[in-house]
C-alpha cells in the first residue's frame, strides 16, 4: 500500500523539482491527448517547445518570446509578493485593462505633440491607474473585512466594461469612420514603448527584468520582505514580530496593481498599439499560472514566464502546422499548473510504502 | 537595424521560394477570432475555408488558427503563416486591421485579406457582406409579425454595421406597420450566451414578440421558445435548429464564393487589391428559409422584397428619411452612398433611445 506521510520540514530538493516533473508530466499527458485527437505526439511537443527557439524561422519567434513573456513576468512579480503574504489578488486583468487606459489616455491628450515627457507621463499615470484600481478591494479589505479574492475578481468585469466604453466613447479614434478602438500609439512617436521592434525590446521587458531584480533584493535583502514572507509562512509569529498586517495588504496589493498597470500601459503603447474592445487578452489570469509555476520566487517567475510564452507561441505554430485545436492547446497549458498543484504534494509528504497488516 | 534587414531578407528569399512553390500547390491561411465551432461567425469562416479546400483538392493546401486575440498575438500568427509559406491570408475580424496592414508591409508578396476593415495596401484587399439588406427583409416579416409592436433588437456593441442593421430592419418594419417600435438592449459582447439570454429575457418582459439579434450565440433562441410566443431570426448561421418556431428565418454569411475567387486569382497571378462589399445578389448575404410560422402573404412580401434587393432594383436605404433628429438625410428617391453607410453613426427618425457613446 502507498501511503503519504508528512514530511517534518517541507523537502528542499523537491521545492525545485517539482516544477520540472510538472513540466514533464504535462509532455506526456499532453502527448497522449495528442495522439487521441489522432496527431504525432512527439510532432506536437516538439512543435510547441522546439520550434519557437530553434526552427527555420526562430529569428522572428525568438524576440516574440520577449513581447509574450514581459507582461506575464511583470504581473506575476506583482502578484506573488501578495500571495506570499497570502493576499490573493485574482484581479489583475482589471489592473491590467485600466493602466492601460490611464496610461494611453495621458498619451492621447497629448497628440499631437511631440515631447520627451509624454512617455514618462504615460508610464506614471499607468501604474497609478493599476495602483488605485488595486485599492479598491484593498481598502474594502482593512475597512470592512471584504474578501479581497471576490472584489478584485469581480472588479475585472467592470474594468472590461470600462474598456469597451473607452474604446467606443472617449478614446475613440476621431478619424476612425465610426469604428471602436483609440489611435494607434505605434504611429505616435512620442507616445511609443518600443525600443527596437525587430528584436522585441520594448520598455516592458526592461521593466520586467526590473521588476525581477528588485522583488529577488526586496525578499532576500529587506524587512518588508521578510515581514511579507513571515506573515505567509507563519501569521502567528508575524504578528508577534509586530507586522502590521493592514500596511502589508495595502503595500502588496497597491505593488501588484501598479506592476499590473505598467504591463498594460507597456502593452497599450507598444505591441497592442491602440485601445480596443478586445485589447485584454487573458495576461492578468495567465499571470497567476506564472507566478505559482515559478514558485513565488522572482527567478522562477522569470524561468516560467518564458516557458508560458514558448507554449503560447509554439502552440499556434502547432495549430496551424498541424491544425491541433485551440481547446487542446489551452488544456495542456491548464494541465501545467494542474500537474503543479498536484506533484507539489511530494514537497510536504513523502510516499512510503507500508506493509500490510496480517490479519 | 541588423536584424530588421535580416527579416527583410528572410522575407525577401521566401517571396522567391513561394514564387516557385506557387505552381503546384497554394497556401492559404485563416485567422479566426473565435472557436470553429461557435455556430455563427466563426463557423460559417470556416465552412469557407472547407470549401474552398473541396473546390481546389490537392492544388491547395489551408491552415488555420482559432480563438487568436485581436492585438500582438494576431500580428504573430499572421507573420508565422506567411513564414512557414501561405501566400494569401484571410484575417477574419475587424480588430485585425492594424496587424493586417503590417505583415503585409513586410511581405509584399503575400497577398492578404482583411473582413470588415477599410485599411488597403497594394497587397491587402478589405471584404464585406452588406448584412443590412438581410436586415431589411428580417425587419418586413417583423413588423408584419408583431401583435405587441414591440420589436426587441440584441445589439452587440454600437459600431456603424450594427447601427446600420437596427436602421434597415427599423425602416422596413415601419414601412408595412406604423406604430411598430423597437427596443435596443446593447449586450456589449459578440458572443456571451449568458448575456444574450438575459438581454431576451429583459426584452420579452418589456412586451416585445420578436427578437432580433446581432449577437452569434443561439442562447436568445432558447429564450425566445421558453417564453412562448416570440419570434427569432438566426444570425450569421441558419439556427435552423430552432425553426419553425421560434427562429422564422436567418441571415446567413456565405463567404465561400468570395474565398474560392480570391484564392482562384492568387493561383492564376491575377490578384489585385479590391474593395469588396457584397449583398444578396451576389450570394455573400443569405436568407434562410422562412418557416411555416410565417403566413403565406408575409412569406411572399418577404421574397419579394428579397428578389428586388438582389436584383438592385430596391436599395434599403432609399428617401425620403431623415435622422433621429428630424433632420433631413436623403431625398424622395435618393439613395445613400457607401461612405455614409460604412460610418453609420446615426439613427433614423422614430427609433427612440440614443446611440452609446
Amino acid at each position: 500500500m502507498l501511503k503519504l506521510e508528512k514530511r517534518p520540514q517541507p523537502s528542499q530538493a523537491w521545492t525545485y523539482l517539482t516544477p520540472l516533473l510538472a513540466v514533464i508530466l504535462t509532455m506526456i499527458a499532453g502527448g497522449i491527448l495528442f495522439a487521441f485527437l489522432g496527431k504525432d505526439p512527439v510532432q506536437a511537443i516538439k512543435t510547441i517547445f522546439w520550434d519557437p527557439l530553434f526552427s527555420e524561422f526562430a529569428f522572428y519567434y525568438r524576440p516574440q518570446l520577449l513581447v509574450k513573456g514581459a507582461p506575464l513576468v511583470l504581473i506575476a512579480i506583482g502578484l506573488s509578493l501578495g500571495f506570499r503574504a497570502g493576499i490573493w489578488n485574482i484581479g489583475a486583468e482589471g489592473q491590467y485593462i485600466i493602466g492601460a487606459l490611464c496610461g494611453a489616455g495621458v498619451g492621447l491628450a497629448f497628440y499631437p505633440i511631440e515631447a520627451w515627457y509624454i512617455f514618462p507621463l504615460m508610464v506614471i499615470a499607468g501604474a497609478l491607474g493599476g495602483w488605485a484600481w488595486a485599492m479598491i478591494p484593498a481598502i474594502l479589505k482593512v475597512r470592512f473585512g471584504t474578501n479581497e479574492i471576490l472584489v478584485s475578481l469581480m472588479l475585472v468585469y467592470v474594468a472590461e466594461q470600462l474598456l469597451a466604453s473607452m474604446s467606443l466613447g472617449l478614446l475613440k479614434n476621431p478619424q476612425g469612420f465610426g469604428f471602436p478602438g483609440s489611435r494607434n500609439l505605434n504611429d505616435y512617436a512620442s507616445a511609443n514603448s518600443w525600443i527596437d521592434q525587430s528584436v522585441g525590446l520594448h520598455w516592458g521587458v526592461v521593466a520586467g527584468f526590473i521588476a525581477v531584480i528588485f522583488a529577488y533584493i526586496l525578499l532576500n535583502r529587506h524587512m518588508l520582505g521578510f515581514h511579507i514572507r513571515l506573515t505567509g509562512e507563519a501569521p502567528r509569529a508575524a504578528r508577534f514580530a509586530g507586522v502590521n498586517p493592514t500596511r502589508l495588504i495595502l503595500i502588496c496589493l497597491g505593488a501588484a496593481g501598479a506592476l499590473a498597470g505598467l504591463a498594460g500601459l507597456f502593452e497599450v503603447a507598444g505591441p497592442s498599439g491602440q485601445v480596443s474592445i478586445d485589447f485584454n487578452a487573458g495576461y492578468g489570469f495567465t499571470a497567476i499560472i506564472v507566478a505559482f509555476l515559478g514558485r513565488l520566487h522572482p527567478v522562477g517567475i522569470l524561468l516560467a514566464g518564458a516557458l508560458m510564452a514558448l507554449t503560447y507561441i509554439g502552440g499556434d505554430i502547432a495549430q496551424s502546422n498541424m491544425g491541433l485545436p485551440s481547446a487542446a492547446i489551452q488544456l495542456f497549458q491548464g494541465m501545467l499548473l494542474f500537474f503543479l498543484l498536484t506533484v507539489d504534494v511530494l514537497t510536504n509528504y513523502r510516499i512510503r510504502l507500508s506493509q500490510r497488516e496480517v490479519a | 537595424m541588423k536584424r530588421r534587414t535580416l527579416l527583410a531578407s528572410a522575407a525577401m528569399a521566401l517571396g522567391l521560394a513561394t514564387a516557385g512553390i506557387a505552381e503546384d500547390k497554394t497556401k492559404v491561411g485563416f485567422i479566426y477570432v473565435g472557436p470553429v465551432g461557435d455556430g455563427g461567425w466563426t463557423y460559417e469562416h470556416n465552412q469557407a475555408r472547407l470549401a474552398v479546400e473541396e473546390k481546389f483538392g490537392d492544388k491547395v493546401e489551408t491552415v488555420f488558427v482559432e480563438s487568436v486575440p485581436e492585438g500582438p498575438d494576431a500580428e504573430r500568427v499572421m507573420t508565422q503563416m506567411v513564414l512557414e509559406g501561405a501566400d494569401l491570408v484571410f484575417t477574419t475580424s475587424f480588430g485585425y486591421m492594424d496587424q493586417t496592414i503590417n505583415v503585409a508591409k513586410k511581405f509584399p508578396n503575400v497577398k492578404f485579406e482583411h473582413a470588415t476593415g477599410y485599411k488597403t495596401a497594394p497587397n491587402v484587399s478589405v471584404y464585406s457582406a452588406r448584412f443590412y439588406e438581410g436586415r431589411a427583409v428580417q425587419g418586413t416579416i417583423a413588423g408584419e409579425m408583431t401583435k405587441s409592436n414591440v420589436v426587441g433588437y440584441i445589439g452587440s456593441y454600437p459600431i456603424p454595421e450594427v447601427i446600420r442593421g437596427i436602421n434597415s430592419a427599423y425602416i422596413h418594419a415601419k414601412k408595412v406597420n406604423p406604430d411598430v417600435q423597437f427596443k435596443i438592449v446593447w449586450a456589449y459582447t459578440w458572443f456571451d450566451p449568458a448575456k444574450e439570454a438575459d438581454a431576451a429575457k429583459v426584452l420579452i418582459e418589456q412586451g416585445a414578440d420578436v427578437i432580433l439579434q446581432h449577437t452569434d450565440s443561439t442562447a436568445p433562441q432558447a429564450a425566445a421558445q421558453a417564453a412562448g410566443d416570440v419570434i427569432t431570426f438566426g444570425q450569421a448561421s441558419d439556427m435552423a435548429e430552432y425553426a419553425p418556431k421560434p427562429r422564422v428565418s436567418s441571415i446567413i454569411d456565405n463567404w465561400a464564393p468570395y474565398y474560392i475567387e480570391r484564392t482562384q486569382a492568387v493561383i492564376d497571378g491575377t490578384w489585385e487589391s479590391v474593395n469588396t462589399w457584397n449583398g444578396i445578389g451576389k450570394g455573400m448575404v443569405g436568407i434562410g428559409e422562412i418557416s411555416d410560422a410565417v403566413p403565406a402573404e408575409v412569406k411572399a412580401d418577404a421574397l419579394a422584397l428579397k428578389e428586388s434587393i438582389a436584383s438592385g432594383d430596391y436599395h434599403p436605404f432609399t428617401g425620403p428619411l431623415n435622422k433621429q433628429d428630424g433632420t433631413p438625410w436623403l431625398a424622395e428617391g435618393e439613395v445613400a452612398d457607401d461612405g455614409t453607410l460604412a460610418g453609420m453613426n446615426f439613427y433614423v427618425e422614430g427609433i427612440e433611445g440614443t446611440i452609446p457613446q
